[in-house]
C-alpha cells in the first residue's frame, strides 16, 4: 500500500499539490484525471519517489518512501523522446542493466505483443511507436506499482487500444497496481477500479468506477465534468 | 473487438446482460467452459478485478458452475436457464409496458399493433 498524509508541493512560490491524502493498495488500477495544470504529473512524480515533497509523507508499506523505492515502483515519463539515440532492445539491455526486476524476456514479449519493431533506433519509430517501447520497457519491470504518466497521450485509438489490452494481459492484479494520469477517460474508463479526480493542486472526487455508475447513473466523463464544475473555489 | 458500454449502468452488469442474452439465444450452450477470467477481460477490454465481479454475479444466479482447477462451465441444470428465459421475458415486457404508459398508449392500441404485424408477415 502506498499511502500519502497530507502532501504539499510547491514549485518557487506556486502551490502545485496542496494537502493531498491519498492511498493506493494492491490490486487495482488508478486513474488520476483533471485539467491541464491540475498537479497530475507532480503527483505521479511524487508517488514514484522521484520528486520529494514539501510538506507531509508519502509511504510504502509503512516505510517512508525514497529513491531506494525505485526496486518497487516502475515509472513511466510523460517525455516522448525517451533515450531516442537507442534502438528499442538497445532500451532494453539498458533498462535490465538499471533494474534488477526487469526481464528481457518478458519486454520483448509485450513489444511483440504491441507489434513494435525493436531493432528500429527510437527517434525513427512514429510517435505511436514509441509510446509501445515505452509502455513495453515499463511492464518489462516486475514491480508492485507502475506509475505511468498519460500513456496514452497524443497516441490514436488503435495504438490507445493495442496499450490498454497490453496492460490487462501483462500485469497479475493479484500482486501488482497501476496508477496512471489520463486524458482519455472514456476509454480507459473500462479498465479502471478508481478514479481521482485533481483541480488546482486538491483532490476534488475520488470514487469507484462501479459506485459512480451505479449511484449517479453517469459516466465517467461526466461525472467528472459535473464534479469538476461543482467544485470551483 | 473492444466492447462499447452505455452510461448509466454499471460495465459489469452491462456484461452480465451480454452473458445471460448468449445463453439464452444458445451463443452459449449448457457445459461449455468460459474464457479464463482475464481471456474474457482481455477480449472486452475490461478490468480483471469487474470480470471477477461478473463471473461472482453469475455464479450466484445460478448459470455457472466453478470446477476448481478447470474453469467456469455454462450450467447443465435446464431449469435454471428456463427460469433465466422466464424472467427475462418478464423484465423486458415491464419494461416495454412502462415506456408505452411514459407515451399515454393504451396496452388495447399495442396489441393491435402487434396483431397487424404479425399477420402481415
Amino acid at each position: 500500500m502506498i499511502q500519502l498524509q497530507h502532501v504539499s508541493y510547491n514549485y518557487q512560490r506556486q502551490e502545485v499539490l496542496k494537502d493531498i491524502s491519498l492511498s493506493f493498495p494492491i490490486g487495482q488500477i488508478i486513474g488520476i484525471a483533471g485539467e491541464n495544470g491540475s498537479g497530475k504529473s507532480t503527483l505521479l512524480k511524487i508517488i514514484a519517489g522521484i520528486q520529494r515533497p514539501r510538506k507531509g509523507t508519502i509511504s510504502l508499506y509503512d516505510e517512508s518512501l525514497s529513491r531506494r523505492h525505485a526496486a518497487d515502483i516502475a515509472y513511466l515519463p510523460d517525455m516522448d523522446l525517451f533515450y531516442s539515440f537507442y534502438t528499442t532492445k538497445e532500451l532494453f539491455t539498458f533498462y535490465a542493466s538499471q533494474f534488477s526486476d526487469f526481464s528481457i524476456h518478458k519486454a520483448l514479449e509485450v513489444a511483440n505483443f504491441l507489434e513494435v519493431d525493436v531493432d528500429v533506433k527510437l527517434k525513427k519509430l512514429s510517435k505511436g511507436n514509441r509510446g509501445r517501447a515505452k509502455m513495453a520497457a515499463t511492464l518489462g519491470r516486475n514491480t508492485a506499482y507502475y506509475v505511468m504518466d498519460e500513456p496514452f497521450s497524443g497516441l490514436d485509438p488503435i495504438v490507445r487500444e493495442s496499450l490498454i489490452k497490453g496492460l490487462i494481459r501483462y500485469t497479475n492484479m493479484e500482486e501488482q497496481s497501476i496508477i496512471l494520469s489520463t486524458h482519455e477517460l472514456h476509454e480507459v474508463e473500462p479498465i479502471l477500479d478508481q478514479l481521482i479526480v485533481l483541480k488546482q493542486g486538491k483532490v476534488i472526487a475520488q470514487d469507484d468506477l462501479e459506485t459512480i455508475r451505479f449511484e449517479t447513473n453517469q459516466d465517467a466523463v461526466s461525472w467528472m465534468k459535473y464534479v469538476t464544475k461543482e467544485k470551483v473555489n | 473487438m473492444t466492447q462499447h458500454f452505455t452510461r448509466d449502468k454499471p460495465i459489469y452488469s452491462q456484461l452480465v446482460d451480454i452473458i445471460c442474452g448468449d445463453i439464452l439465444k444458445g451463443n452459449l450452450q449448457p457445459g461449455d467452459k468460459m474464457l479464463s477470467v482475464r481471456e474474457y477481460s482481455l477480449e472486452v477490454g475490461v478490468n480483471v478485478n469487474t470480470v471477477q465481479r461478473v463471473y461472482k454475479e453469475l455464479e450466484m444466479m445460478g448459470l455457472t458452475d466453478t470446477k476448481r482447477g478447470q474453469g467456469t462451465f455454462i450450467t447443465t441444470e435446464e431449469g435454471r436457464i428456463q427460469h433465466l428465459r422466464e424472467d427475462m421475458k418478464v423484465e423486458l415486457v415491464t419494461q416495454f409496458i412502462q415506456s408505452i404508459a411514459a407515451f399515454g398508449f393504451s396496452k388495447e392500441e399495442i396489441i393491435q399493433i402487434l396483431q397487424r404485424k404479425e399477420e402481415s408477415k
